[in-house]
């Protein structure tokens, strides 16, 4: 059952092949076989998806089942669910149990989705390689001796490895698309405002975007479907209706309008990066794409700008974990000044500690206006840069990592090179612009990705484009030995 | 761009983090190095650059003056490190 | 050496809004702790801020009232600082655009005249929660049903000299906010508090001194005290040599001095930035007219026509436009009974008293507007007299019921039956034969004055329920032939 997709399993439920509470025994008896090797999940909520998958079959036989009914998936362990630990990777929060559940699992909840449990991810959704958890990394299943990528590390482990059919992700500057590519999964960034913040830890109020991590793209068309629409929890939320993201899958690629970035094709571009993505630029021609070459001439600055404004942010995100009312805190504090810093230093990681010194730095007096300011404006222009790309085309392709999958260990001692994971991902979300990274061919055994960056809100045309490759190839396909 | 450590311990104060004295050289060293790859960003020209602060043009949105919630105090204070009386507790503090 | 004081103040108003600034929170005074915090006021992870319509249109009304431009669009920005009352580690306020820009207010000195005060700015922010020092095993405990409470901040220009000019213009400022009904200006509920920010400098001296910050002042009264004590050790300080520091300080009313509070000493860097998961605030001018559409009459304008409009004296005027709900009440009465001058005296007179005596405020009066213009009613019908309505309004204030309901179960109505009219004139003519001469030897312009003697005697043989007028005709009629 777990070599079926989504789609298919969602067919399978529908035809009475199996029932949600078999299928949900399946993945359970999986992970409990085979995550010791992953450590992809954080938490497993067995009881309670059984509970779920129970409910959800008699829903069906009450002939009230959409798509997503009883099909199980697995969390993010960023996103609040009511009466169950919700870490967000972090020591600070190894003992928070929410009192509530965040909008996208509401949604899903709400479509029959049972939920398999909370997936692993680096702490507080900063880093790129899962090795920044407080539960320990998490191994990549192609090879466990390497990184899954991050942050949404474990929702891709757990994805690739057949754990869960799908899984949800949140992408602050390549969370969900860098993981997917170096796992060899498919993995959406909507829209900034597309999915729903609330409920959803935050690291970068003005960059996060939750989105779907799955084997397809039709995979993908579906749980957004489920995951995203206006929220008036959340000012930031897009009021505007939901596309079906399935009724055009299907439509023909002739004539589209196809950029390339020069500036990231060039320099020193890893050799089996660049064949890889060729390969798919030569399959898009092949079903009629126009490629054209085009120029995004301030995207070299988006890794500087990206680290500053997503730790300013954090900076005052992660005040509120201050010991006082959840959380970690510290045993016997002896002042008020010692129980901050205690708690604070005793909860947050390294990487954690060092972002909210740089936010912290960049706002403070006298710093402000060359460093928050100044990459505020830097932002505009990258803005601007893709807005003049898409009067000429309609989406725009790129590798989504630099690399292959890493050996665990290998940049934990320079973050910046760890930074660096991130150069084709971070322009997307200073942008707010939805990005795709679907399995492109293998480069030394191993998985790489393939970005497809769209216009605000044209999530349904990445989809389309993302289907139509997956149709007419394989890369998708390929499963990991030994899961 | 370099720090200093004293520069960290005032960074790090202000954001309420205990840094030990080896800790300290490590993240000045870090911090340096970060603040390097974001100095990229002075070579751009942002002279007539509006501040992008949000991804997408939109207003405040407004909601209606209603009281909505009713008390869960027991439930939202079942987190609570120290609590007494419906009350939140932390060290004296010193006014 | 003469000195001046420069006196500006930054007033925190509460916003009677239902709910909270950023959640669906109550806002309700006085309930068990923590019972009115939800999630996103206990800044729970993952929680959002959606903003109050009513926050908005009450300051946009405030704007308005004081003649000020309302920012066609306003940003939210972070306030960071740790503390334990401050549960996100940063407060929600407004720091470069404001929704309100700069305004002005008149107030009144004491010789009369008249001065402008600049509003600098007004801003809408999110109040903290609140921190308990009893004893709690030597700890504090916090309670945050407060926080989140829209306030309206509004900083004044450094426009006073003295305390009793800043304290006109913190009283011009509760009159302005409770008339245009944004908040209830309750300051023992903390409504209303004001920080006043002080400095001297010798009279004729441009540059500013050095000020100090007085903080959480919630009385008129103790506004007055701690400036007055703050320019005087101000003036010692520099008088004897030393040096103003800039520092908050906080008024200790019980032993009327001012002091450091070394505790917020701590040079704040408060990181100001806007707040990514709000929007900018656009308001347009229907949204500005929607809100200046219901915007009640104001207080400098309905002075103004009540003395135009019901002939009272510019102090009268002012003593009964001095509350919204004094001058409502006025209004309600005067409109109701049809006199205008006795509802005034009514209002300033009787009702006052019994409402002073009583520590009530005017809202509370246990005779409301509607009873009260019933009762004078009853004066301008002539079914009583003015002196025997004051026995009705003790009446109707102990509870005894209606004006007329008292009138009748006490039969107070006035007599004006001629025949028993006569009846009394008669015996008060006969029984004053010295009284009755004396009158007919008088001049007539003296005879006037000594009318009265024979009306008062009329009047007490009636219990006070004889028509004096038609007593008096009656009496003329027969004294004088």
């Amino acid at each position: 059952m777990h070599e079926k997709t989504l789609a298919e399993l969602s067919a399978g439920l529908a035809a009475g092949d199996f029932s949600s509470v078999e299928l949900t025994r399946h993945f359970l008896d999986r992970i409990e076989r085979l995550d010791g090797r992953l450590n992809s999940f954080i938490s497993v909520t067995a009881e309670q998806a059984l509970a779920q998958a129970e409910a959800a079959d008699a829903r069906r036989a009450a002939g009230e089942a959409g798509p997503l009914t009883g099909i199980p998936v697995a969390h993010k362990d960023i996103f609040c669910t009511r009466g169950v630990r919700t870490s967000c990777g972090s020591r600070m929060l190894d003992n928070f149990i929410s009192p509530y559940d965040a909008t996208v699992v509401e949604r899903l909840d709400a479509a029959g989705v049972v939920m398999l449990g909370k997936t692993n991810m680096d702490e507080f959704a900063m880093g790129s390689s899962n090795e920044t958890s407080y539960y320990g990394p998490v191994r990549n299943p192609w090879d466990t001796e390497c990184v899954p990528g991050g942050s949404s590390g474990g929702s891709a482990a757990a994805v690739a490895a057949r754990l869960a059919p799908a899984a949800t992700g949140t992408d602050t500057g390549g969370s969900i698309r860098q993981p997917a590519a170096l796992t060899g999964i498919t993995g959406l960034k909507p829209t900034y405002g597309r999915c729903s913040r609330y409920g959803m830890i935050a690291f970068a109020s003005s960059l996060d975007q939750a989105g779907p991590m799955t084997r397809t793209a039709e995979d993908a068309a579906l749980l957004l479907g489920g995951m995203a629409g206006f929220d008036e929890r959340d000012s930031t939320s897009a009021d505007r209706p939901l596309d079906d993201y399935l009724s055009g899958l299907d439509a023909p690629l002739q004539g589209l309008r196809v950029g390339l970035v020069r500036e990231f094709m060039e320099n020193d571009l890893d050799p089996g990066i660049a064949a890889a993505t060729q390969a798919v630029i030569d399959e898009l021609k092949r079903q009629g794409a126009e490629i054209v070459e085009i120029s995004l001439p301030n995207v070299h600055l988006s890794v500087s700008a990206y680290y500053v404004v997503a730790p300013a942010e954090c900076s005052s995100n992660l005040s509120r974990f201050d010991g006082v009312r959840y959380g970690h805190r510290c045993e016997d504090p002896r002042d008020l000044e010692d129980l901050y810093k205690r708690s604070r230093s005793e909860g947050f990681g390294a990487e954690v500690k060092r972002r909210i010194m740089i936010g912290t730095y960049a706002l403070s007096a006298g710093f402000y206006d060359a460093y928050y300011i100044k990459a505020q404006k830097v932002r505009q222009l990258i803005a601007a840069d893709f807005r003049a790309a898409f009067e000429q085309v309609d989406v725009i392709a790129s590798p989504t990592a630099p690399e292959t999958a890493f050996r665990i260990g290998q940049k934990t001692d320079d973050p910046v090179s760890m930074y660096l994971q991130d150069i084709y991902t971070i322009a997307v979300n200073l942008a707010g612009l939805p990005g795709i990274s679907i399995p492109a061919p293998q480069s030394g055994g191993m998985p790489t990705g393939f970005q497809l960056i769209g216009r605000l809100f044209d999530e349904a045309r990445l989809l389309n484009v993302a289907h139509r490759i997956q149709q007419e190839t394989d890369w998708h396909t390929l499963a990991p030995e030994g899961f | 761009m370099s720090l200093t450590t004293e520069d960290v311990e005032k960074i790090a104060h202000l954001a309420r983090l205990a840094i030990g004295p080896e800790e300290g050289e490590a993240l000045s060293h870090d911090l340096s190095n970060i603040l390097d790859l974001v100095a990229q960003m002075e070579a751009a020209d942002t002279a007539d650059v509006t501040p992008m602060a949000h991804p997408l043009e939109m207003n405040q949105r407004l909601r209606p003056d209603r009281v909505t919630e009713s008390n869960q105090r027991e439930r939202y204070m079942s987190n609570a490190p120290l609590a007494e009386d419906g009350l939140f507790l932390v060290p004296k503090v010193i006014e | 050496m003469q000195w001046e004081t420069v006196i500006g103040l930054e007033i925190h108003t509460q916003l009677a809004t239902e709910s909270k600034i950023f959640s669906g929170s109550s806002t309700a005074f006085g309930a068990e702790p923590n019972t009115q915090a939800n999630l996103v006021d206990l800044a729970m992870p993952g929680v959002l801020p959606v903003l109050n319509r009513r926050a908005v249109e009450f300051a946009v009304r405030f704007g308005r009232a004081i003649d000020a431009e309302v920012a066609e669009r306003s940003v939210f920005e972070r306030k960071n600082y740790f503390y334990p009352d401050l549960p996100k580690g940063y407060q929600i306020s407004q720091a470069e655009l404001p929704i309100v820009g700069r305004g002005r207010v008149e107030i009144v000195l004491e010789d009369g005249s008249v001065k402008t005060v600049g509003v600098t700015r007004a801003h809408l922010e999110e109040d903290a929660g609140k921190s308990l020092h009893e004893d709690y095993h030597g700890m504090t405990g916090i309670d945050l049903n407060r926080a989140g409470t829209p306030l309206l901040e509004i900083v004044s220009e450094p426009d006073m000299r003295s305390a009793r000019e800043a304290v006109a213009y913190a009283r011009k400022i509760h009159q302005i906010v409770t008339y245009i009904g944004i908040s209830d200006g309750n300051m023992q509920e903390g409504s209303f508090r004001c920080d006043a920010n002080v400095s001297v400098r010798p009279l004729g001296e441009e540059k500013l001194g050095t000020r100090t910050e007085l903080k959480n002042i919630n009385s008129f009264r103790f506004l007055e005290r701690a400036i007055n004590y703050e320019i005087q050790r101000q003036i010692d300080l520099i008088e004897d040599g030393g040096r103003v520091i800039q520092e908050t300080r906080l008024y200790d009313a019980e032993r009327d001095e001012t002091r450091s509070m070394r505790s917020k000493e701590e040079a704040n860097d408060y990181r100001y930035f806007p707040d990514p998961d709000l929007l900018p605030v656009v308001i347009d001018a229907a949204f500005i007219e929607a809100v200046t559409a219901d915007m009640p009459e104001l207080p400098d304008a309905r002075r103004a026509r009540f003395q135009e409009q019901y002939g009272l004296s510019a102090t009268d005027a002012a003593i009964l436009t001095a509350t919204r709900a004094t001058a409502d009440y006025f209004e309600t009465v005067a409109e109701a009974c049809g006199d205008a001058r006795m509802a005034a005296n009514w209002v300033m007179g009787e009702l006052a008293a019994a409402l002073n005596k009583a520590g009530l405020a005017i809202a509370r009066s246990p005779v409301d507007a509607q009873a009260l213009a019933g009762l004078l009613a009853r004066i301008v019908d002539k079914t009583i007299s003015g002196k025997i309505a004051k026995q009705v309004f003790e009446a109707m204030w102990a509870g005894e019921g209606s004006a007329d309901e008292v009138i009748e179960a006490r039969g107070l109505k006035q007599v004006t039956d001629t025949g028993a009219l006569a009846g009394w004139v008669d015996e008060v003519i006969a029984d004053n034969p010295q009284q009755v001469e004396n009158y007919r030897a008088a001049e007539p312009d003296k005879r006037k004055k000594m009318i009265g003697f024979f009306v008062g005697q009329v009047m007490k043989k009636s219990q006070g329920k004889a028509n004096p007028q038609q007593v008096n005709e009656l009496l003329r009629a027969k004294l004088d032939t």
